[in-house]
């Protein structure tokens, strides 16, 4: 009977503790779920982002073109035939597209027919056939079949991006779209390589906006960053692991040099504003005064990752070195600095792309005007890649999402070379001790 | 171009001045250079230096003190007229003119005072660039000939330019100083200014802000909205939102890459994660704009929300998944540095993994994770191009998310952006905001780094 009894008790209780087992399993699981889901949700707004920047960004890429016969007309581009320069360059061109296009559509030959076909054409158009009469004056009195530029309207409309029908907000009238047919149909206007997005810089119209302007301005404030920040950070790097001890001074160093990493981006703007623009004097808009600034955001990193791989470099190379006879400084440039040397890149690179990537002190520099010339020195007004993006984001067109979106994947193609670099450097050097 | 041209033939004056040195050191001693002091390269090196960097520094001092010379220079050579302007005017003059010399560009130039100005101080530029050349490049060859002359077999060359090389090293280290220095008093100054106009007291606790209203001349400062507390509000409200979505998730995600992921888990994942980290903020920034607000507002017109386009919702939801690789790559060095003997005593007296993270692993790893989370609150507080692209621009007090607030880092930028005025409180209050940035995220840094100090557990 006890004997029972106690069998009883003793099941209650496995019952009860297997219960619970199977209630902290049950939370164990989810736990587990919890953290799949984190990363998942994660990774899924990292595809999302890539996903919607690639499928507006790619038919960037492309631009439609028409194929037109252009008669190089010498009494419209030169009726004295003196090849002028001045002459050649105030022709008007714009007068031979409008030729070429008439023998296409002779039934456009009214007040209005004309005006629908001008707003075919691009004026990169006109600027394309000037190019082509500049280069080569011998072009003039013959007929070339050349691929020449729709306006961003009509490519938008190609690419199938904007309605056709008037009521939905179109733009085009019933005989400008029967045009526009014959021309797809007849295989004259296609998509083709868009080469201004890579030779032009930045354009009101979209059709002839490029990112020239953007990628040099970006070269030149990065090779001044470059240039600055890695001899200094290294040099600090050096010094505070290396030669100094720890004392009051070192401590300062090194809780500045932590502030400083934490120190939001746009301060360095402000701090740019002040010192290098109202005190200096230096020009507004200059990628120098931009590398300037970049270097302010990129050193603590560089510093930060100079140390590690100084650090990194174990005490018995530099006793063996010292044992030798070499001095300090010696010991460190001729053994330590060298086998520290892909850690310090890697970390360079890395902070190179945040420089890249980095828009808002340039903000502040003025960096964010509307320029057309792309710049031939450092002190000349430009933009950066990323700014470049910022002001196309602002603009209204639909033409400027899609190109926005191209630059974005210019930017994320450059940061990801120099990522690739990073990685590559630290794989293919880094030792182990 | 000039000024590459300077630099470049200072850089091949000094390459001569080594080969000379190396050569005169070994000369010196018949050609036995185990005599010398130092090794032969050491000579050169000292001549090269002493060619080199007193004329660099007579140039940097020279380019520092130019505008200061050239700016009297130009007010002098003004119009008497001119003499009389109020220092505001002047100060905008000379900042035209400088404008103008350097583009070299006088279509549009406000008037012929300021073009003969600009034209006055092109002149007096390139006369002062010709002088600093024949300056620092007689200096260089007078200070190389002299270092040259003194080069013998007893002088301790290594020494001497191990010396040099130390004052480089250290001077660097004081970069990082000089900077902070600098950002403290470019914003202190300002901010001043601004006080001066502006009480400090209606700034930090005014509850109305539109800098707007000032720019009307003869207005200035005096009933100017410039009450900071919406734009306090918004960049708070922006940041939890923020937080909110990065603190979970990048939490979670640590947690289950330290604790329960394989390694080919490990090593595909975290680098993706990574890669957040890696996009530019002016991409999550389009993406806000583009992709997510819309997305919002039209879950919500569904639900029977109105969710502003520029509600801070998606403008918080878009920095939070900026922030969470900086949260997870935190918190997984800090629960990775957590000693596996507490993991196994734990496992030994019967507890599961998740009770195991939750009642040990996560108490021991506290004071880093929060140390952490206060990095990722402060780099929250100042991101800025998230905002200034996908939040609102005018200032409303609500702790509502799906309304338009704008923050600290969208007003600096939209006053700062196009013209500047250093005399009115429009211009100035963009820096007494960069300075209340500047202090807390200062602030929150340094109270993240002594709570890691002061709680982390020490087990070794």
């Amino acid at each position: 009977m006890t004997e029972m009894v106690e069998q009883m008790r003793i099941s209650a209780v496995a019952e009860k503790v297997e219960a619970r087992l199977r209630k902290r399993y049950g939370v164990e699981r989810r736990f587990r779920l919890y953290g799949v889901a984190a990363i998942a949700v994660a990774l899924t707004f990292l595809a999302v982002l890539l996903f919607s920047v690639l499928s507006q960004g790619v038919s960037a890429f492309r631009q439609n073109e028409v194929r037109l016969a252009i008669s190089f007309d010498p009494a419209v581009i030169d009726p004295d035939g003196r090849r002028d320069h001045a002459i050649l360059a105030n022709a008007d061109y714009a007068a031979l597209i409008r030729q070429a296009l008439l023998a296409h559509f002779p039934d456009a030959d009214d007040r209005t027919g004309r005006r629908e076909l001008s707003r075919l054409m691009s004026q990169g158009a006109e600027l394309e056939l000037r190019k082509l009469v500049l280069s080569d004056p011998s072009v003039i009195g013959t007929r070339r079949e050349l691929w020449l530029p729709v306006t961003a309207a009509v490519d938008q409309l190609a690419k199938g991006h904007i309605s056709r029908a008037a009521e939905q907000g179109g733009q085009f009238s019933e005989r400008e779209l029967a045009r526009f047919d014959v021309l797809v149909a007849q295989g004259l206007l296609q998509p083709r390589f868009n080469k201004w997005l890579f030779t032009q810089g930045d354009s009101r119209q979209p059709e002839m906006a490029g990112l020239l302007g953007a990628i040099v301005g970006s070269f030149y404030a990065l090779v001044v960053t470059l240039a600055l920040s890695f001899p200094l950070g290294v040099a600090t790097a050096v010094y505070l692991e290396e030669f100094a001890g720890t004392n009051r001074w070192t401590d300062l160093v090194e809780v500045n040099i932590n502030n400083l990493a934490a120190v939001p981006s746009i301060v360095f703007g402000l701090l740019g504003l002040e010192i290098f623009l109202n005190l200096f004097g230096l020009p507004r808009s200059a990628p120098f005064v931009g590398g300037l600034c970049l270097t302010l955001v990129s050193l603590p990193t560089i510093i930060i990752a100079a140390r590690v791989s100084l650090k990194a470099v174990p005490p018995w190379i530099r006793e063996a070195a010292v044992g030798l006879g070499a001095s300090r400084l010696q010991v460190v440039s001729h053994h330590v600095l060298p086998l520290a040397m892909p850690g310090i890149l890697t970390g360079t690179i890395i902070g190179m792309a945040r420089a890249v990537g980095e828009s808002a002190p340039l903000l502040m520099i003025g960096m964010v005007a509307f320029i057309v010339d792309v710049p031939a020195t450092p002190m000349d007004p430009a933009t950066a890649l990323p700014v470049q993006i910022y002001l196309w984001a602002a603009s209204p067109e639909r033409a400027f999402i899609e190109r926005t979106s191209a630059a974005i994947l210019v930017l994320l193609c450059f940061l990801a070379a120099m990522n690739a670099a990073a990685i590559y450097l630290r794989k293919r050097f880094e030792r182990r001790w | 171009m000039q000024f590459v041209t300077l630099l470049a033939s200072l850089s091949l004056l000094s390459v001569v001045l080594y080969r000379m040195g190396r050569g005169r050191a070994i000369r010196s001693v018949g050609g036995n250079a185990a005599t010398l002091h130092s090794l032969p390269s050491y000579y050169g090196y000292y001549v090269a230096l002493w060619c080199g960097v007193p004329a660099v520094m007579l140039i940097a001092v020279w380019l520092a003190g130019e505008p200061f010379l050239l700016k009297s220079l130009v007010l002098d050579g003004l119009p008497s007229e001119a003499g009389g302007l109020p220092a505001a005017r002047l100060s905008l003059l000379v900042n035209e003119v400088r404008q103008l010399a350097a583009s070299g560009d006088y279509r549009f130039a406000s008037g012929d005072v300021a073009r003969a100005a600009a034209e006055h101080y092109r002149e007096l530029r390139s006369i002062s660039f010709a002088a600093m050349s024949v300056a620092a490049l007689a200096l260089a060859i007078a200070c190389g000939v002299h270092a040259l002359r003194r080069v013998s077999p007893s002088l301790r060359a290594r020494n001497r330019v191990e010396g040099a090389v130390q004052v480089f090293l250290i001077t660097s280290s004081t970069i990082a100083i000089f900077t902070t220095i600098g950002i403290v008093l470019s914003l202190v100054f300002e901010s001043l200014r601004f006080f001066r106009l502006v009480p400090i007291t209606d700034f930090i606790f005014g509850l109305d802000w539109s800098p707007q209203m000032a720019m009307r001349q003869e207005q200035v400062g005096a009933s100017g909205a410039f009450g900071a507390v919406p734009l306090f509000a918004g960049t708070l409200l922006i940041s939890v939102i923020a937080m909110a979505v990065a603190v979970p998730v990048g939490l979670l995600s640590a947690i289950y890459m330290a604790e329960y992921a394989d390694r080919r888990f490990r090593a595909v994942a975290k680098p993706l994660l990574e890669v957040l980290a890696g996009i530019p903020t002016v991409v999550y920034g389009f993406f806000a704009v583009v992709t997510v607000a819309p997305f919002l507002r039209q879950l919500g017109e569904t639900a029977g929300l109105t969710i502003a386009s520029e509600s801070a919702l998606a403008t918080g939801i878009v920095m939070g998944v900026m922030i969470i690789p900086f949260i997870s790559s935190l918190s997984d060095d800090v629960i990775c540095a957590v000693p596996e003997s507490l993991r196994h005593g734990s496992y030994g007296l019967g507890a599961t993994r998740s009770e195991t993270i939750k009642q040990v692993v996560i108490p021991a790893a506290l004071p880093g994770i929060v140390g952490g989370v206060l990095l990722a609150v402060s780099r929250a507080i100042g991101e800025t191009m998230i905002v200034v692209m996908a939040a609102g621009l005018s200032a409303h007090l609500t702790a509502n998310p799906f309304a338009s607030v704008t923050t600290v880092t969208v007003q600096i930028v939209s006053l700062l952006v196009g013209d500047q005025e250093f005399d009115s409180p429009k211009t100035l209050s963009a820096f007494a905001l960069g300075l209340v940035l500047f202090v807390v995220t200062l602030g929150l840094n340094v109270v993240a780094l002594s709570v890691v100090r002061k709680y982390r557990e020490k087990y070794d």
